[in-house]
């Protein structure tokens, strides 16, 4: 602010004393960064000090001198790539899904009369405000052998014998999806909105159809939002733990669950801390991208609850 | 039907030539809502067995639940836990939200990295990472350590419900006060936090439920007499479905429902 900076120095020139008052304007500034210290310490006591702990673990061998055979071990044993190809499938999956079933709803959303869309947002949002246990109860009870959906698809004759539809692949992915669909759905609505309907109009009006106008105009102009979205899905989808574990029935493991069971089954810290380590570099990278196309704050919001 | 050939957008494309992406949204929407709904009509079946709707109800899974001792020892568990991480992250998340937004400081912007790197970091790892140190402390399966590690995951929530607010207030009625000759404490308390106090609120509700629906950090940090009511969830969902979890599901889902009834009615007055 020029004017600020001009009163500045006006006051400069009135006041000899000025250096006083900046001291003591710092001393106030310092005094107020601290009040965010108690928050700070137990974030530091109770998180990266920790982290930081479990990370020097990775970098341990057994003996307790530096190595990096728990890395190794990760590149070198095949099953530890595989955990890997599973969480990026599953995550890659899951956010297909996700923009399959969730850009089509948030197109339509758009275009509802505002009062309307909003009553619909409440079906958007019910899943955030469900808690994730009984979700993921919710959907046990309705894929499992004996649930709801294989009841009801053998009553009406649809199929003969009970489906495998949850404790595998599929289970986890509708359980997943469900918790995701919202972070999509919510940044792709709001970038549909701040679209301007004059460009469909014109582009009608030049003689485009509606499925070229939707391709050549609509569509590239979302764009950022169905970015922005798909990337929260995504990085949120690698640190999933207990929808796999639950709707998964143990067949389908992600990092998190392997960590899970190395601490759990095998107290096996050094290959646990190693894979946490490629796991949060994993997610830091692909939230430094998605960093480049929003904002920092924007990204959050309720990703706690996974 | 007229409404089926009428043009439904700028584009000319009539309702009828769309008519998919109306069910698709639909069917999405019938996806999303499902598995919220129906829990409840579940756990008033009478029935060991899965049915929906049920064909006859009773009470019986309640009875189980409040008859549990066990149930009993989480649910209380889940509630101190929750209402204590309410009294330590609403304050301290409020004071760094605002000394962090007052003190305009360069750096500040790396202190609120640090303090929001709970949001981003795979609630996993860090839930090792507190175990491992827990171990060494001796704060494992105590009611102190879910405390300490659920505040950790809340106050990030209320700083950045209460930043948001201070962002739409107007500092200078603060300075106002203190030129009258108010403490910067005084001012603080008697003309700032009055014009937040939604933001507040909705910041201590929101870390009640942080704590309430934690799962992962539970798993790990909780056991023994200090089980929390989504630990013992968890390991009962991988165990066998018990329909008593259809009725403490429905007993979650009107707890978050009051609670996020009542931030709403906080939130919406400003």
């Amino acid at each position: 602010m020029p004017g600020a900076a001009a009163a500045t120095d006006a006051v400069q020139a009135a006041a000899p004393n000025a250096r006083g008052l900046r001291a003591d304007a710092l001393r106030e500034r310092m005094a107020l960064l601290g009040l965010s210290a108690p928050a700070f310490l137990l974030v530091f006591i109770a998180m990266v000090a920790p982290m930081i702990w479990l990370f020097g673990l990775s970098f341990l061998a057994d003996n307790g001198s530096f190595s990096l055979e728990h890395y190794r071990r990760l590149i070198a044993q095949p099953s530890y790539g595989r955990i890997f190809l599973t969480t990026f499938n599953v995550s890659l999956l899951t956010t297909a899904i996700c923009i399959a079933l969730g850009y089509p709803l948030a197109y339509v959303l758009s275009q509802l009369p505002q009062r309307v869309a909003n009553l619909c947002l409440i079906a958007v949002l019910l899943p955030f405000w469900t808690s994730l246990l009984v979700r993921t109860y919710a959907w046990l009870a309705l894929l499992q052998r004996k649930g709801l959906i294989n009841n009801w698809g053998i009553e009406l004759g649809l199929w003969d014998e009970p489906l495998a539809l949850v404790h595998n692949l599929t289970g986890t992915l509708i359980g997943m999806v469900h918790i995701m669909l919202p972070f999509l759905v919510l940044p792709v609505l709001g970038a549909m909105r701040a679209i301007d309907r004059d460009y469909l109009k014109a582009a009608a009006n030049l003689g485009a159809g509606p499925v070229r106008a939707f391709w050549q105009i609509f569509f590239p102009l979302s764009m950022p939002g169905l970015l922005a979205g798909a990337l929260i899905v995504f990085i949120l989808c690698l640190g999933f733990y207990v929808t796999p574990a639950v709707l998964g029935g143990g067949k389908v493991i992600m990092v998190s669950n392997q960590i899970a069971n190395d601490i759990e089954l095998f107290f096996n810290w050094g290959a646990a801390s190693a894979l946490g380590v490629v796991l949060l570099v994993l997610t830091s990278l692909f939230l430094f991208i998605a960093s480049r196309f929003m904002r920092f704050e924007a990204m959050m919001g309720g990703a706690h609850s996974k | 039907m007229k409404w089926l050939s009428a043009p439904a957008s700028e584009t000319q494309v009539t309702h009828g030539g769309r008519l998919w992406l109306y069910v698709l949204a639909a069917l999405v929407m019938v996806f999303l809502v499902v598995p919220t709904v129906i829990v409840v009509p579940m756990s008033f079946s009478a029935s060991q067995y899965l049915e929906f709707p049920p064909r006859e109800w009773s009470l019986r899974w309640y009875h189980n639940y409040f008859n549990s001792a066990s149930w009993m020892q989480a649910t209380a568990t889940s509630f101190k836990a929750a209402f204590l991480t309410m009294l330590v992250a609403t304050p301290l998340g409020t004071l760094a939200a605002y000394g962090l937004f007052t003190s305009r400081f360069r750096a500040m912007r790396l202190v609120s990295m640090v303090l929001i790197t709970p949001i981003i970091v795979p609630v996993v790892l860090i839930a090792i990472a507190v175990f491992y140190v827990y171990v060494k402390l001796g704060l494992v399966n105590s009611l102190t350590g879910i405390v300490l590690a659920h505040s950790m995951l809340a106050i990030p929530l209320v700083m950045m419900v209460v930043t948001s607010a201070l962002k739409s207030y107007d500092m200078n009625q603060e300075m106002v006060a203190r030129s009258l000759g108010a403490s910067r404490a005084r001012a603080f308390a008697v003309i700032t936090l009055p014009q937040i106090r939604f933001a507040v609120i909705t910041g201590a509700l929101l870390s009640f439920l942080t704590s309430f629906d934690e799962v992962i950090m539970a798993l790990f940090v909780s056991g023994g007499a200090n089980s929390t009511l989504t630990r013992n969830m968890f390991n009962a969902l991988r165990d066998q479905i018990d329909p008593t979890i259809a009725a403490i599901s429905t007993i979650m889902v009107l707890v978050t429902s009051i609670l996020l009834a009542l931030a709403q009615v906080f939130g919406r007055r400003k």
